[in-house]
């Protein structure tokens, strides 16, 4: 079974259509596809769904996806730092489903987990909860929402072997699990593939068996808030 | 004289104890973490990371280490990372002790409204409304008053809100007030701030 494949526009063929829904890991640019996001871009499929906490940037992420049109809904829990997304939302080209965080994270992990629907008390009395099923559970009220099942996963991993059994690195691991998970087919791409055998089986934060075809690649990794602090004088 | 923002935040950072576990929020929030002295606080950061360091020295930043405000940091010894259903399963799981946020509006009953405006830009509630049901105690740290001197603290939310009856303590330039079952109560006020001023500055009921 062969699953590394030479760039992202090859792995992604055959997978892509138009209308689909597909989940994207990250966390901001921190995390992010960066590849197969330009592969979707040179592919000009489009109505696509996207299911990814944020909408990149102007020009970055998935805000390259958005300069050429090619997204019609997104699911996110915040999309502040774009000013096209912002643009297209206001003229009514573009729709948002506006999820709280951790409700995303869960949806994208009970997606992948096969539960189609579970209660949380988070958004409970507010507008996301309007329309959704309540329940009672030992005294407090709980909503119910819905795993999501993708149609695809785009996500980023610091290393993989090369069955897919794959490492994050600090903070960019984020969504890029969860999202990963809850994809009929996902396809990861990394800073670097390395032999099998070489990661250390306890070490693995994400088995390969959730990963279908695999890339490595340069990432640019932008810094969207660069913050830093002085050194003291000696 | 009312306290101002970084007396807000030493105030605040007197609500936590040894050995919690505690999300910051974005604003006079971020300035807790200056006070809290010998105190064992361990910082959790929604995107996936508990033990929060401060922002690194200009060269160290590192683009796979950020902040829920998508701010460069650093890690400590005792950082450890996880994925953003993790990260929301300790929240939602009551595993973080506490939240300190800013707000628009706190009701009298503990409804709190911090992520929209209608009719102005709609960003969206990234975890807040995660944070607010599912922490140990939620601590508001804001204005008593808006701009335009009309009280922030009131009877019914105005602006959609972010949870319902989840506010704990309400921490503002004038004082502190407990959201109570019956009511707010005034806990302390700021230096020079009496009783009668945070009634006069308040319109939700206090008992």
């Amino acid at each position: 079974m062969k699953k590394i494949y030479d760039n992202a526009t090859e792995a992604l063929d055959g997978l892509l259509s138009d209308d689909m829904l597909i989940a994207a890991g990250g966390f901001g640019l921190c995390g992010i596809p960066e590849l197969l996001i330009d592969a979707i871009v040179a592919s000009g499929v489009k109505d696509l769904t996207f299911a990814s906490n944020n909408a990149g940037v102007d020009g970055f992420g998935l805000g390259k996806l958005l300069d050429t049109r090619q997204i019609r809904k997104m699911m996110s829990s915040y999309v502040g730092e774009n000013d096209e997304f912002m643009r297209q939302y206001l003229s009514g080209e573009l729709e948002i489903e506006f999820n709280p965080q951790g409700t995303l994270a869960e949806r994208m992990r009970a997606g992948g987990c096969g539960i189609p629907g579970f209660y949380t008390k988070t958004g409970v009395g507010t507008q996301v909860a309007e329309g959704k099923e309540h329940k009672e559970f030992r005294g407090e009220t709980y909503v119910l929402e819905e795993g999501i099942f993708a149609d695809l996963s785009i996500v980023k991993a610091w290393k993989a072997d090369e069955t897919g059994n794959c490492i994050f690195r600090k903070t960019a691991r984020n969504f890029n699990p969860p999202a990963a998970m809850c994809g009929k087919v996902c396809v990861m791409e990394v800073e670097e593939i390395v032999p099998v055998g070489s990661l250390e089986p306890d070490h693995i934060h994400l088995p390969g068996i959730y990963v279908h075809r695999l890339i490595q690649g340069e990432h640019e990794k932008r810094i969207e808030q660069r913050t830093v602090r002085q050194k003291e004088q000696a | 004289m009312p306290w101002d923002r970084n007396q807000m935040a030493e105030r605040a950072a007197k609500e936590l104890e040894d050995g919690m576990y505690v999300n910051l929020g974005i604003g006079i929030p971020t300035l807790v973490a200056n006070y809290v002295g010998d105190k064992d606080i361990t910082l959790q950061s929604e995107n996936g990371m508990l033990g929060m360091g401060p922002f690194p020295f200009e060269g160290d930043e590192d683009p796979d280490l950020i902040n829920a405000g998508k701010q460069t940091i650093t890690e400590l010894r005792r950082t450890a990372y996880f994925d953003s259903a993790q990260s929301f399963g300790m929240i939602r799981g009551g595993k973080i002790a506490a939240a300190i946020l800013g707000a628009m509006e706190v009701s009298e009953k503990g409804d709190l409204a911090n992520w929209m405006i209608p009719g102005k830009l709609v960003k969206g509630m990234g975890g807040a409304m995660d944070l607010v049901a599912g922490v140990g105690r939620v601590i508001v740290v804001m204005d008593h008053t808006n701009k335009h001197g009309d009280s922030k603290v009131l009877r019914e939310c105005t602006l959609p809100l972010t949870g319902k009856g989840v506010v704990d303590l309400i921490i503002t330039n004038l004082g502190v007030l407990e959201v109570g079952h019956k009511g707010l109560h005034i806990l302390e006020t700021a230096p020079g701030v009496t009783n009668d001023d945070i009634r006069a500055a308040t319109e939700g009921a206090i008992v």
